[in-house]
C-alpha cells in the first residue's frame, strides 16, 4: 500500500542547476544553434536557411582537409605523448629526494600559457636566429618551418610534445605510485620478468588513469587553437591549418557567422563522439 | 619443505646502524622444524614483518644466516628460494583469470602446458576454487583473493614454506575463521612448514604449533600456546597474551620470600636472589587469582560481565589485582582476600622470569 502524500516541491532544488548550466551551456550553445540555420547580411536581419550550412560544411573539401590534418595530428601526438609519458612516468624515482625534483621539473611546462608556448617555439625554431633553426641548418639540415610543410608539422608536434608529456607522465606516475609494494613482491617470489610486471601489474593498475590521461589529451588537442595559431598561423599554405584554426578564419576573417556555427556544432559532435568510443573502448571489460 | 634457521640475524635499515634503536630486528637465532605450524606474534612495528621478509628473501638481512634445510640462501632472490607468501592485502593480477593467476608462477619457470594444468586444477580443488576458474580474478571478494594468492603459491611443487603476513587483515569477519580452519586443514593436509605473522593472540594461538613473541626488535619467547600462556618468560608476553593480560604487581624480596606489600606470596620456585637494583614484580594471571578465606586483604572495585566469565577488579592499597570469576561462584560483597596459585606465580626481575 501507498502511503506516501504526492509533494512535487521537491524540484525547486534543482532550479538553480538549472539556471546555471542554462547560462553556462544551453543558452550559449543555442545561440550558436540559431546562427547555425539563417543568413545575415548585416544590420541584424536574418533569414531562415534550414540545413542548407550543415550540408555545404560537409560536402566542403577545405573542411574535410581540415578535419584530416586535425585527426593526423591528434593521432601523431597521442601515438607519442602517451607511450614517452609512460616511459618517463617508469624511470623516475619511486621514493627519495629526487622525487619532488622530477614532479617540480614535469610540471613546469604545464604552467606556461599555451600562448607563451607557441611564441618560445617561434623564436627558437626561426631558421636564421633560432637555437633549434640555425643548430638543425648549421647541422646540414634544411630546416625552415615557415616554408616547408614537414618542418612545420615536426615542429608543431615537437612543441605539442615539449608542453604536455608530463601531463601523461604526471597522471601515470600517480597511477603508479597507487600500487602496493606487496604486488612487485609478490611477482618477485613468482618468478616473473619486468616485462610481466608491467603488463599484469603496473599497466592494469596504470589503466584508469591512462584513460582519463587519453581523453584528456584527445579532446585538448583536437581543439588545439592557441599554439599553432602563434607558431606557423596555420601555415605554409593550408599546411597545418587545424579545424580551430580554420573555424576561427571562416568566423571572424569571413565573418560568415552562419557556416561558422554550423562548422562549430559538427566540430563539436565529432569530439563527443570520438570521446565516447575511446571511453567505450578503454573501459569495456572493466569489472563491476 | 624444509627445516628453516636464522642465525645470528640482525637487521637495520639504516646505512650505518649505530645506537640499539637503529636495528629493526636485534640479534635473534630461531629455527622452525620442518612441518611445523608456526605463528610469529607481536604488536605493529615489532619487527615481525621485517623478520618475514628476511625469510622470503626480499630483504637481505645486515648480518646473519638464513639456512633452508642445510642450504644457506641468504643471498638468494625470493624467486629461487621456493617459497610461498601471503600478504596481508590481497595480491591477485587483476586481468587474468583465476586459473591465469594460478598458473603464472608456473608458466614464468616455463613448465610444460599439460604439467600446469594438471597442476592448477590440482590446486584449485584443494582450495575450492574449481567453480570460479574461468572467472577473472579482480571480480572475487577479499577471502577468494587471499586463497588465489595462496594457491599461486602452492602450485609449484613442494614449497619450502608458506609465509603469511596477516592474511586476514581484510576479510570479513564470519568468513575469518573459514578461512583459518581452511589454512590449518591445509596445513594438516601438505605438512609444509608455515609460518603465520599476526598480532592477533586468537589468531597465532589457534592456528600454530610453536608461537614466537616478539617486541621491538627481539624475540621475547619462543613456545607451545599453553607455555606462553602458563609461564610468560616476561611480562609482556603475560600482557599480550591473555584477556585480561596478567596481574603485574609490584614485589620485593626478603629472606627467600617474594613479598608483595609486606605479605608474603608463595611462587611456583623459590626466588633467586634479583640483581642489586632491578625492578622486581610479581606476575600472575587473573585466571589463577581465586577468592580465598585468607591471603591479601582487598577492596572489590568493579566487575564486568564478559558472557561465560566475570572479570572482577580489585584493589591492595591503590594496586589493581583482577580476577576471573566462573558463572556459578559468588563475589564478595565488598571486602575479601584473595589468594594466588603458587604453580602460575612468577616473579620477574626487570620484566624478565626469574625462573
Amino acid at each position: 500500500m501507498d502511503t506516501k502524500t504526492p509533494n512535487q516541491k521537491a524540484w525547486w532544488l534543482v532550479l538553480p542547476v538549472v539556471v546555471l548550466v542554462a547560462f553556462n551551456a544551453v543558452v550559449p550553445l543555442m545561440t550558436v544553434v540559431n546562427y547555425s540555420v539563417q543568413e545575415t547580411f548585416g544590420e541584424n536581419v536574418f533569414f531562415f536557411e534550414g540545413v542548407k550550412w550543415f550540408e555545404q560544411v560537409l560536402h566542403s573539401e577545405r573542411f574535410h582537409q581540415a578535419l584530416q590534418r586535425q585527426l593526423m595530428f591528434t593521432f601523431l601526438i597521442l601515438a607519442i605523448e602517451v607511450p614517452l609519458g609512460v616511459a618517463i612516468a617508469l624511470a623516475m624515482p619511486r621514493r627519495g629526494p629526487w622525487v619532488s625534483v622530477c614532479l617540480v621539473l614535469m610540471a613546469m611546462p604545464l604552467l606556461i600559457p599555451w600562448n607563451v608556448v607557441g611564441a618560445m617555439w617561434n623564436l627558437l625554431a626561426l631558421p636564421d636566429i633560432g637555437l633549434l633553426g640555425r643548430s638543425l641548418n648549421a647541422a646540414g639540415i634544411n630546416y625552415n618551418y615557415t616554408r616547408q610543410p614537414v618542418a612545420a608539422w615536426a615542429t608543431l608536434v615537437a612543441m605539442d610534445v615539449w608542453h604536455w608529456t608530463s601531463l601523461v607522465v604526471l597522471l601515470a606516475y600517480a597511477g603508479l605510485s597507487a600500487i602496493p609494494d606487496a604486488f612487485y613482491q609478490a611477482a618477485r617470489i613468482d618468478g616473473a620478468s619486468s616485462g610481466a610486471v608491467f603488463r599484469y601489474i603496473q599497466l592494469p593498475k596504470m589503466k584508469r588513469v591512462l584513460t582519463i590521461a587519453v581523453l584528456l589529451r584527445f579532446m585538448d588537442s583536437f581543439m588545439i587553437f592557441t599554439e599553432p595559431m602563434v607558431l606557423t598561423g596555420g601555415g605554409p599554405g593550408n599546411a597545418t591549418t587545424l579545424l580551430s584554426i580554420d573555424l576561427v578564419k571562416v568566423a571572424l576573417g569571413q565573418f560568415d557567422l552562419g557556416p561558422a556555427a554550423a562548422m562549430s556544432l559538427v566540430y563539436f559532435l565529432i569530439i563527443l563522439l570520438l570521446c565516447w568510443i575511446f571511453y567505450t573502448v578503454m573501459t569495456k571489460d572493466e569489472v563491476q | 619443505m624444509a627445516r628453516i634457521s636464522l642465525e645470528n640475524l640482525r637487521h637495520s635499515y639504516r646505512e650505518r646502524p649505530q645506537a640499539d634503536a637503529d636495528w629493526a630486528l636485534k640479534r635473534l637465532d630461531l629455527v622452525w622444524e620442518a612441518g611445523s605450524a608456526n605463528a610469529l606474534l607481536g604488536p605493529s612495528g615489532c619487527g615481525k614483518t621485517t623478520l618475514l621478509s628476511i625469510i622470503s628473501g626480499l630483504l637481505r638481512p645486515t648480518e646473519g644466516t638464513v639456512r633452508f634445510g642445510e642450504r644457506d640462501v641468504t643471498l638468494l632472490p625470493p624467486d629461487a628460494r621456493n617459497i610461498a607468501q601471503v600478504f596481508q592485502f590481497p595480491v591477485v593480477y587483476d586481468t587474468m583469470s583465476v586459473y591465469d593467476n594460478l598458473a603464472f608462477p608456473l608458466r614464468n619457470r616455463g613448465v610444460a602446458k599439460a604439467a600446469v594444468d594438471a597442476r592448477v586444477r590440482e590446486i584449485a580443488a584443494l582450495l575450492d576454487l574449481e567453480s570460479t576458474l574461468r572467472q577473472r580474478a579482480a571480480g572475487l571478494t577479499a577471502d577468494g583473493k587471499q586463497k588465489i594468492s595462496l594457491g599461486r603459491g602452492l602450485v609449484r611443487a613442494d614449497v619450502n614454506a608458506i609465509l603469511f603476513d596477516e592474511p586476514l587483515t581484510v576479510i570479513d569477519p564470519h568468513l575469518k575463521w573459514k578461512l583459518r580452519s581452511k589454512l590449518k586443514e591445509l596445513h594438516q593436509r601438505l605438512g609444509t612448514t608455515m609460518i603465520y605473522v599476526t598480532h592477533d593472540q586468537t589468531e597465532a594461538l589457534t592456528f600454530a604449533d610453536q608461537v614466537v613473541v616478539m617486541n621491538e626488535g627481539t624475540v621475547v619467547q619462543s613456545g607451545t600456546p599453553v607455555e606462553l600462556f602458563e609461564r610468560p618468560r616476561h611480562t609482556f608476553v603475560g600482557h599480550f597474551i591473555g584477556s585480561p593480560g596478567m596481574n603485574v604487581l609490584p614485589a620485593t624480596v626478603d629472606g627467600g620470600v617474594a613479598r608483595f606489600f609486606g605479605l608474603a606470596v608463595e611462587t611456583s620456585a623459590p626466588p633467586k636472589a634479583p640483581p642489586p637494583g632491578a625492578r622486581l614484580e610479581i606476575g600472575v594471571r587473573p585466571e589463577f587469582v581465586h577468592f580465598s578465606d585468607a591471603g591479601i586483604p582487598v577492596r572489590i572495585s568493579r566487575i564486568s560481565e564478559t558472557g561465560r566469565h566475570r572479570i572482577v577488579e580489585t584493589l591492595h592499597e591503590n594496586v589493581t589485582i583482577k580476577l576471573l570469576v566462573g558463572e556459578g561462584e559468588q563475589v564478595p560483597a565488598e571486602r575479601a582476600f584473595v589468594r594466588f596459585d603458587p604453580a602460575f606465580t612468577q616473579l620477574y626481575a626487570d620484566g624478565w622470569s626469574t625462573r
